[in-house]
């Protein structure tokens, strides 16, 4: 068999030494990535700069493509909805009158009791989605906004008013976001209307029905019921609390008879996410 | 040259295609492997040495952007292309079959290392499901897959052999 035209240097070395090297290098990465995150910095800082432009690219051609058929398709469709809404405006205005007023009067009770306005809006940045996750079994994608544009880890992401995930991971012109839908996510959530924490977590198993999972709910009195809002917990150290997650669609008693779970709706699409928010509040310095 | 530089443009695009476009056309949620197809089929058409650099370089682009740790993917990949190098021997270009069953037998390895290591370990032991639901569906459609861009990879791998022999 002929010897390949190339790269002398690789040929000369028999593959299992290629093998082992290479498996060291990985085993190095691997153990060195557990421990400091310093192995990471230039390999995000370059990849950043070959991917990210590419990924740009295509992202806001697609969504021309996209806006284009769209366009042609909802005109009719658009204009009906028009007059709905204009009606609704109306509609509206009144009942924002009336919550600015007790919005006021909420604002001088509060000040009398020297609450903090703690679940108030939010400082956000808008980015796009660019890329999401190569394999089939976790949900983590790509945004377009990093380090340079003040994007830190553990900043909360949504889409919308409701909490689509959390970032892990920064470059200096991506960030990786790992969405609650996620297999490994799992965070402390709160019951609207009883203020009962619980534990929403992500699972794969029930990716397809667009379900995430709930436990650990103590509710002895049954008053949280289907269709309750659940919220991020004040508890948690890294989401901040307020934030809607989605609404209970099935709860059980635990074999235990003391917990409940069930499953819970996300208020995101998660399936059609193009566009989201960082909110570039920490929940470390808000405490 | 030409050839480090042309395969390293093919992981780009397949990455780029992967993270964009097969998410937007996916069945089911589900998305085709076209790195590990990349990887292996050089693995077999090249060898053991070059099936482990493109797996390797592949494998730590998913890492960077995806991964939790860095290396793990890496490792995956590359000895995903490494096993397919022992092939190399009886693959014949004309022949669809062969590279058909490798792909797809390595994607199910694939699958079952990303099983174990990433969910097994985590006390997922759903395995019938995971097995139902996620990787048969990408083993079927990943090898469908193969059937339009092998041809290309093929075209590609005989295009740089024909230059390459053209400068010896």
């Amino acid at each position: 068999m002929g010897k390949r035209g190339y790269g002398r240097n690789i040929i000369s070395v028999p593959g299992k030494y290629v093998f082992l090297i290479l498996t060291i290098l990985c085993v190095a990465m691997m153990l060195l990535s557990f421990t400091t995150d310093f192995v990471t910095g230039p390999f995000e800082t370059v990849a950043g700069y070959i991917i990210v432009p590419f990924q740009k690219g295509i992202g806001s051609a697609g969504a021309w493509l996209n806006t284009r058929s769209e366009n042609i398709r909802r005109i009719n469709e658009l204009n009906e909805e028009n007059k709905e809404l204009k009606s609704r405006i109306d509609e509206l205005t009144i009942r924002v009158n009336d919550l600015q007023r007790d919005k006021y009067e909420l604002a001088e009770l509060r000040s009398l009791f020297l609450l903090d306005e703690q679940y108030s809006d939010y400082e956000k940045i808008g980015a796009r989605v660019i890329g999401k996750d190569t394999g089939n079994w976790f949900s983590s994608f790509t945004i377009d906004k990093g380090s340079k544009d003040g994007i830190k880890t553990d900043m909360n992401v949504m889409a919308g008013s409701g909490l689509v995930g959390i970032v892990t991971n920064v470059g200096p012109n991506w960030a990786q976001v790992r969405s609650i839908i996620d297999d490994t996510s799992s965070l402390s959530g709160m019951v609207m209307s009883t203020s009962d924490n619980l534990i929403v977590s992500g699972d794969l198993t029930l990716m397809d029905d667009g379900y995430i999972r709930f436990s650990q709910l103590m509710d002895e009195k049954d008053i949280v019921t289907q269709g309750d809002q659940v919220v991020t917990s004040a508890i948690s150290n890294k989401y901040l609390p307020g934030i809607s997650i989605g609404y209970i669609t099935e709860i059980q008693l635990d074999p235990n008879n003391l917990t409940k779970s069930g499953y819970i709706t996300p208020v995101v699409d998660f399936k059609n996410l193009s566009t989201v928010l960082v909110v570039t509040q920490l929940k470390e310095d808000l405490r | 040259m030409l050839r480090k530089l042309t395969v390293f443009l093919m992981i780009i695009i397949g990455y780029l295609l992967q993270t964009t476009l097969f998410k937007a056309i996916s069945l089911a949620g589900i998305v085709p492997n076209i790195l590990l197809i990349i990887t292996s089929s050089f693995g077999f058409m090249r060898g053991r040495n070059e099936g482990m650099i493109i797996g390797f370089t592949a494998g730590l682009l998913i890492d960077i952007f995806f991964g939790s740790i860095l290396g793990f993917y890496a490792f995956v990949y590359m000895f995903i292309g490494f096993l397919n190098g022992f092939f190399r021997r009886i693959f014949y270009p004309e022949d669809i079959k062969l590279p058909m069953i490798l792909i797809g037998t390595s994607e199910l390895l694939y699958c079952f290392i990303c099983y174990t290591f990433l969910f097994l370990l985590r006390g997922k032991m759903h395995l019938g499901y995971y097995f139902v639901h996620i990787m048969l569906p990408d083993i079927v459609y990943t090898v469908l897959v193969t059937l339009i861009v092998y041809k290309g990879i093929l075209f590609v791998n005989e295009w740089l052999e024909e230059y390459e022999k053209r400068r010896a």
